[in-house]
């Protein structure tokens, strides 16, 4: 049975339709990712799944239960960690577990056991007695995991877990989700815009864009999907005017595209395309001011699937600047 | 309904509240500085009024009336007598506001006198301020009688004579409105710790953490409401111990008062903590419960009959007390205070705020909204 199953859901307000037509399933101990922009209609979507707000038309079984029909039954199975913090700033880490774990009806003889390796397994037992409103946002946000997970549910949803966090406090919540997969048979779907997120943590991805699923496959999948595994990007002087055409016919060349006045060039093989594209400018009189290869990221592959890039700039690409070896 | 879970929100709310007491600090103080203040500012007596005499008889009979005036500027002061000679400056003076009144004794009100012709004395008052003009008329309108009353009592006296027995001591204002102090704090309690705290979680996002829980509508609303009264109780008794040191109640630690006074005062918490949730359930706005403090608390406070009797109200401000949960709190606590009534002076407004809180929470539960 799939812990997540989303069948023609759709959200409007109005006339703004938020979610539109999206169908899909999560499996069981599956890390599931939402990727899109901001204002792509993934909150919305978790909220209908999070029974937070109602689906205009479709449906949606979230273990196993009807978000509508049995949304108390749904609540019990989940556990949620919105996008903003929820965790109660005048009370301590420990005070907000507690009143979590009493709102679950965890035992009484549990919570206190409980509560404590929860708190370790996201380091914050030494400051279980400090104010909530004393941590800091990435501090917050591992409370916030602890305290989703206090009554044990069947699935986690967690809403851009990683969004206003900085570098460090990132990765420590990224090890984080992992190690939750790694000992528990927990399911987990999370929401982002940060395509290394999206990359690095989940089994499948569903790239979603004005309310619309684009494509859905793991990140490797969809990475191949799209022409090219490596991206050379150039910056040129004195280019003619059929220069594009040019550069289409460049060993490997699989694609040419502009992005805020840089040549980028979908290649099957990145090195032998620079070598290829440095002979050209040469042979042509063009200068290259700047060369650079990198692997294809999701970012391509949203491109690719939406016509729009990630609008998000948390993140450069994985490349590196190899102009100095060709002058 | 699962009772642990609205204990559960309750616990939340009240560990809060005990880490932070500037809460209950500030809601007090208000009412108690309203207590004193007003209290000795509205409670006295009036005294020392100046009025003018203008004595157009110069006779044995007018110097009477004038010795009358006198007596009573040099004994109980409500007024102070001035000599003037002449009625028209008298009165500019009146109107200029440098007068209270004029007493004119006409110049043929000894003959009148003499004559049993109906002698007057006219007394031009300035009705601006009805508080004063109506204890100077009170006090010009005992003299009158005192100058009427027979100079030998007849045998058989055929008047009807009314005996006024006071069955309380007297009450200095500041007792009076005591119990409008008490209400007075238990509504800054439900309008800060309830409308505006629930509204600003609510702004914050706290309440999303709340609602993806299996809590539901009726367990959210009977626990904010819960922990809201609770502090309401908590405020209210301070003030009720409080104030009754500073009005003087008299045996204010008997147990039975006591416990009939927490009773009104819980009861009073959930009254209006409840009428305040249903008045913020659908606000989302931080800036709206602040900005109608005032005027809720002008519209509840005043026609009560806190700071004056409701029977001197105009009939559409006394259908407003009638619906006013203020009323019943401030006339059940004044039964206790003052008159240290039983349960026979309290029970219909007990029942009433009862019956009012049943209505407003079921009115609130309906209106929350459980989803985004």
């Amino acid at each position: 049975m799939n812990a997540i199953e989303v069948d023609h859901l759709t959200k409007s307000f109005g006339e703004l339709v938020a979610v539109n037509d999206i169908t899909f399933n999560v499996a069981d101990r599956e890390i599931f990712g939402l990727l899109g922009p901001n204002g792509a209609g993934k909150t919305t979507l978790i909220r209908m799944l999070t029974t937070l707000t109602p689906p205009t038309k479709g449906t949606a079984r979230v273990a196993g239960h009807d978000v509508k029909a049995e949304a108390d039954a749904v609540r019990h199975a989940i556990g949620v960690i919105p996008q903003a913090f929820t965790s109660d700033p005048e009370l301590t880490a420990d005070e907000n577990m507690l009143i979590h774990a009493k709102l679950y009806g965890v035992p009484r003889e549990k919570r206190a056991p409980l509560i404590e390796e929860l708190l370790k397994s996201v380091d914050l037992i030494k400051f279980r007695g400090a104010l909530v409103r004393t941590f800091s946002g990435g501090m917050r946000r591992r409370l916030e995991i602890a305290r989703g997970l206090v009554h044990s549910p069947k699935i986690l949803f967690l809403d851009e877990p990683t969004t206003g966090l900085d570098p460090v406090s990132r990765a420590n919540v990224w090890e984080m989700i992992r190690s939750l997969r790694g000992k528990s048979e927990l399911t987990i779907l999370l929401t982002t815009h940060y395509m290394e997120e999206a990359d690095k943590l989940c089994d499948r991805i569903a790239i979603v864009d004005h309310g619309k699923l684009a494509a859905l496959d793991t990140p490797t999948r969809l990475k191949d999907s799209i022409p090219g595994t490596d991206a050379v990007e150039a910056e040129f002087d004195n280019a003619p005017p059929d220069w594009d055409q040019q550069l289409e016919k460049l060993a490997g060349a699989a694609g040419v595209s502009h992005r805020d006045g840089v040549v980028r060039i979908a290649s099957h093989d990145g090195p032998i395309t620079v070598g290829a594209l440095m002979d050209l400018a040469r042979t042509r009189g063009v200068t290259v001011r700047k060369v650079t290869v990198q692997s294809t990221t999701l970012d391509d592959v949203f491109l690719h699937y939406t016509g729009s890039e990630l609008r998000d700039a948390a993140h450069g690409g994985a490349g590196y600047d190899i102009s100095h070896l060709y002058r | 309904m699962k009772l642990y879970r609205i204990m559960a929100l309750i616990e939340r709310d009240m560990r809060k509240f005990f880490r932070s007491p500037a809460l209950m600090m500030s809601s007090m103080i208000f009412p108690l500085v309203q207590l004193v203040v007003l209290g000795y500012a509205f409670g006295g007596k009036i005294h020392g009024a100046v009025i003018a005499v203008v004595d157009q008889d110069q006779t044995v009979e007018s110097r009477r009336i004038r010795e009358m005036f006198n007596g009573i500027s040099a004994g109980p002061e409500t007024f102070r007598a001035v000599n003037y000679d002449s009625v028209p400056r008298a009165l500019d003076d009146l109107r200029a506001g440098f007068l209270r009144g004029v007493v004119e004794i006409p110049h043929d009100f000894s003959r009148r006198y003499y004559q049993h012709d109906r002698p007057r004395i006219a007394f031009t008052e300035d009705n601006t301020d009805q508080f004063v003009s109506s204890s100077l008329l009170e006090r010009i309108q005992q003299m009158a009688d005192v100058l009427n009353a027979p100079s030998v009592e007849p045998r058989l006296a055929g008047q009807v004579v009314v005996n006024v027995v006071e069955i309380y001591p007297y009450i200095e204002y500041i007792k009076y409105l005591l119990a409008g102090s008490i209400a007075m704090a238990i509504f800054i309690v439900a309008m800060i710790g309830g409308g505006i705290t629930f509204i600003d979680d609510k702004a914050r996002g706290l309440h999303e953490g709340y609602l993806v829980t299996p809590i539901q509508k009726s367990e959210m609303v009977l626990g904010l409401i819960g922990s809201g009264a609770l502090k309401g109780l908590m405020a209210g008794l301070v003030l009720t111990i409080v104030g009754g040191l500073l009005a003087g109640i008299p045996r204010l630690w008997d147990p039975v008062r006591l416990f009939y006074l927490s009773v009104v005062v819980l009861i009073a918490s959930v009254a209006m903590l409840s009428f305040m949730f249903l008045v913020m359930v659908r606000v989302d706005d931080p800036l709206v419960p602040r900005a109608i403090f005032g005027v809720l608390n002008t519209l509840l406070f005043f026609p009560s009959g806190a700071v004056y009797p409701v029977e001197a109200f105009p009939t559409w401000l006394r259908w407003l007390s009638n619906v006013d949960p203020f009323t019943y709190t401030v006339h059940a606590l004044r039964n206790l205070t003052l008159k240290n009534t039983g349960i026979e002076g309290i029970y219909r407004d007990v029942l009433i705020l009862a019956g009012f809180s049943v209505v407003m929470i079921s009115c609130s539960i309906a209106l929350f909204k459980r989803q985004i």
